[in-house]
């Protein structure tokens, strides 16, 4: 919009303020990535090449689908904030190592296209993406999503070995020498890569620490073994609830943005998760506790909105209601 | 020792360096010099001059149209060639006197007080009140309404804002460590008004020369106190200053009187330091000129009423085409149409641009990455407000609180998804008291 009663050069004209921070939706998805090299390595490290070929798998085909998808419903195309590969490194990483290499792509597929690009893309799936298509294979096909033996592995995952009264390694299992998944396995590297995380001011410990913390107090309760250190050391290095608490707990979409609102949301992670682990039959839990908080989401946000600068709670009611 | 901050707030890149250690140069006035009516916060003031009119400098050409106003004053001796709507820095075209300057530089005899330690309270308030003094900071609010609340005695803290928290801008600094006797010596002047307050005079840490400085040359005062900020925008928001400083929180609703407290910025204690000691009206100022697009960024002290382009020509005119002009800060400046536009009392920097980064950034999904939230010095849900205003929903808006934000850009410079979130809440918030003024 030109001035038009002078003939001088015309100037953006925009409202304020007039720079900008550097981070993008896509670096930020960069850094995600960076973060899950660590567990990623070390799964391939533990499990093999095979690892690789899941990876593959489950990546390529949540690249496409984002990518098919904007074309043929002539969107503008997403799938350049990397968004899609880190659904599908999470989903990949979520799988046990044996797993038919359709079933992550299919994962994928179901991710991508039902969970998120049909809710409205980036921003509004309302489920975690990655565990959304776990839950859905793990209920499709239990066996092949449960088999967690390998050649070096024959024996059942440590949580499992837990559950059924045995004895574990716990520290073979924080260095991550153990069945399960192709990337929860190490609770080293996976808190590299959030430490990684956290100092590059992608995820903070709100929501992790809540949900670590209330996990810890709701097994030393309800665990049935009290306060026993080497059993709470294995029921925290166990499982997924490292890569849960860390990667899929703080994802941005899928969690409550208000700082009261993420520290209930991890305290309930931390119960839903013991609630499954102490009394379901499985010996898992971290996937069904997400999804579900996912679901009550825009509940806690109703409830812990901020209360605005310079008042109080009782204040800004009142104020609200005189109007 | 704790931390005098707030919570919230952004740590943009602050690009003082390049005119931070610039004296302040004097400009001279060109020709034509032009004087909106409105240059404050309030009624416009009256023109008191004819077309045609010899008018010397420091002669009131417009009088305050009302307690909340201001006199305007001619900054240089000359003829009133026209009164007409002109352009100015936003875009709107405001009723301005113009003046033909003749290059003569006369001046009128000022009042000055004899001794203002000796006169009257009302004495030091009408001098403020006749040199037609506003917050000089960017806002404009009439400073002898700030001087004049209900209790006096209920004052018990004067804040200089020095906090100069907008990156670019270096005139304030260059106002301490140049005149810190007359910063100090406007405190003084507002403490001789309020018995029972103590002046505390917030400056950020990025200037620890300042700091030293006038910590050294108060450190006999028992009234003043020199305290160092932590350095993060908007540091210098009256809002948050007030909290950082004094622990005191107000809301958008009340006033600093209400907690006890009045802000006022460098500029402006200068200003009323002029006034009641040497009787000068408020007829020049310093302006900043800085960005990556001027030949050689600099500080001047200018007669108010020059023109933009004059200031910047003075400083040798660009080094590459600008993509955008913004007069005032980068965070919460206004990006101009054309340098054309008369410079006003609360043109605090000049500022130009080779790229604009906002046209450049590309606006995608939100992702509720929830970085507003948290830098939000309001507290409030810019992601959420600006879904409110995107909708038109005005009850949903003011419920979130959106009548809460300070416009200070925070949301917007923070979100990695790039979306215009300040603009959709000031426009809403434009609609809202459009709304409320109607009822």
């Amino acid at each position: 919009m030109a001035d038009t009663n002078t003939n001088e050069i015309s100037y953006k004209v925009s409202s304020n303020p007039h720079v900008r921070s550097k981070a993008t939706t896509g670096s930020i998805m960069f850094f995600v990535i960076i973060a899950l090299i660590p567990a990623t390595g070390f799964g391939i490290y533990n499990f093999g090449f095979r690892a690789v070929l899941v990876i593959i798998a489950a990546v390529v085909p949540a690249v496409l689908t984002e990518l098919l998808f904007n074309i043929v419903m002539k969107k503008k195309q997403t799938v350049f904030d990397l968004s899609a590969v880190v659904t599908g490194l999470l989903l990949a990483l979520n799988m046990p190592v044996s797993i038919p290499l359709w079933m992550p792509a299919l994962g994928s597929v179901f991710a991508i296209l039902v969970v998120k690009m049909l809710f409205g893309g980036i921003g509004q799936n309302f489920m975690n993406p990655a565990l959304a298509a776990r839950c859905f294979l793990l209920i499709s096909f239990p066996a092949a999503m449960t088999d967690f033996t390998t050649d070096v592995y024959t024996g059942a995952t440590p949580l499992a070995a837990l559950k059924a009264g045995e004895a574990v390694d716990v520290s073979s299992m924080i260095i991550g020498r153990t069945a399960g998944t192709i990337g929860e396995t190490s609770l080293i590297a996976i808190v590299i890569g959030a430490c990684f995380l956290i100092f590059m001011g992608v995820i903070d410990l709100k929501i992790p620490g809540c949900y670590i913390l209330s996990f810890t107090v709701f097994i030393a309760v309800f665990g049935g073994r009290g306060v026993d250190p080497a059993y709470l050391a294995a029921q925290l290095a166990g499982g997924g609830l490292m890569l849960g608490a860390f990667f899929m707990a703080t994802d941005y979409v899928t969690r409550p943005i208000t700082k009261w609102g993420q520290i209930i949301y991890g305290i309930f992670l931390g119960v839903m998760t013991g609630i499954f682990r102490v009394f379901g039959p499985s010996a898992e839990g971290v996937s069904y506790a997400i999804i579900i908080g996912n679901l009550i989401v825009p509940l806690i946000e109703k409830i812990t909105k901020p209360v605005p600068f310079g008042y109080r709670r009782a204040d800004f009611k009142k104020q609200k209601g005189g109007k | 020792m704790p931390r005098f901050t707030f919570s919230g707030g952004v740590h943009p890149f602050e690009g003082k360096e390049m005119s931070k250690d610039k004296p302040i140069t004097s400009l001279d006035a060109g020709q034509i010099l032009v004087y909106p009516v409105s240059q404050h916060i309030g009624a416009p003031a009256k023109p008191i001059v004819q077309v045609g009119e010899r008018v010397l400098r420091g002669q009131m050409i417009a009088e305050a149209g009302g307690f909340v106003s201001a006199p305007v004053f001619s900054s240089v001796s000359g003829t009133v060639k026209a009164i007409e709507p002109r352009r100015t820095v936003t875009g709107d075209s405001i009723n301005s006197i113009v003046i033909e300057n003749d290059f003569l530089m006369e001046e009128v005899r000022y009042n000055a007080l004899m001794d203002w330690n000796l006169a009257s309270k009302t004495e030091i308030l009408d001098a403020v009140k006749n040199a037609g003094i506003v917050g000089m900071g960017g806002a404009g609010f009439p400073t002898h309404v700030k001087l004049s609340p209900k209790d006096p005695d209920n004052i018990t803290y004067i804040i200089a804002n020095c906090a100069e928290c907008e990156p670019y801008l270096t005139s304030d600094y260059r106002r301490m460590i140049e005149e810190p006797e007359k910063l100090i010596g406007g405190m003084k002047i507002l403490l001789r008004l309020f018995d029972n307050a103590h002046g505390i005079i917030a400056i950020e840490e990025n200037k620890p020369d300042c700091i030293a400085l006038l910590k050294k040359m108060t450190h006999e005062d028992k009234r003043i106190t020199v305290k160092g900020v932590y350095t993060k925008y908007p540091q210098g928001a009256e809002r948050m200053l007030i909290s950082a400083t004094t622990g005191r929180k107000i809301n958008s609703t009340m006033l600093p009187a209400d907690v006890g407290c009045i802000v006022d910025n460098v500029d402006t204690l200068v200003a009323i330091y002029n006034a009641v000691v040497y009787g000068m009206p408020l007829m020049e100022r310093i302006v900043t000129v800085t960005g990556d697009a001027v030949a050689d960024p600099r500080n001047f002290k200018i007669p108010i009423g020059v023109s933009y382009r004059e200031i910047l020509e003075a400083d040798g005119g660009f080094k590459v085409k600008p993509e955008k002009i913004i007069c005032g800060g980068p965070m919460m400046g206004f990006a101009m149409f054309g340098l054309d536009v008369p410079s006003t009392k609360t043109s605090t920097a000049l500022l130009a641009f080779a790229k604009d980064e906002v046209a450049e950034a590309e606006t995608t999904a939100c992702i509720k990455c929830g970085r507003c939230v948290q830098v939000c010095p309001g507290r409030v849900m810019p992601n959420a407000l600006a879904e409110c205003a995107e909708h038109f929903d005005s009850e949903g808006f003011v419920a979130l609180g959106g009548m809460e934000c300070c416009e200070c850009g925070c949301c917007s410079f923070i979100c990695p998804a790039k979306r215009p979130l300040t603009q959709s809440i000031k426009s809403m918030r434009k609609i809202e008291l459009a709304n409320r003024k109607k009822k």
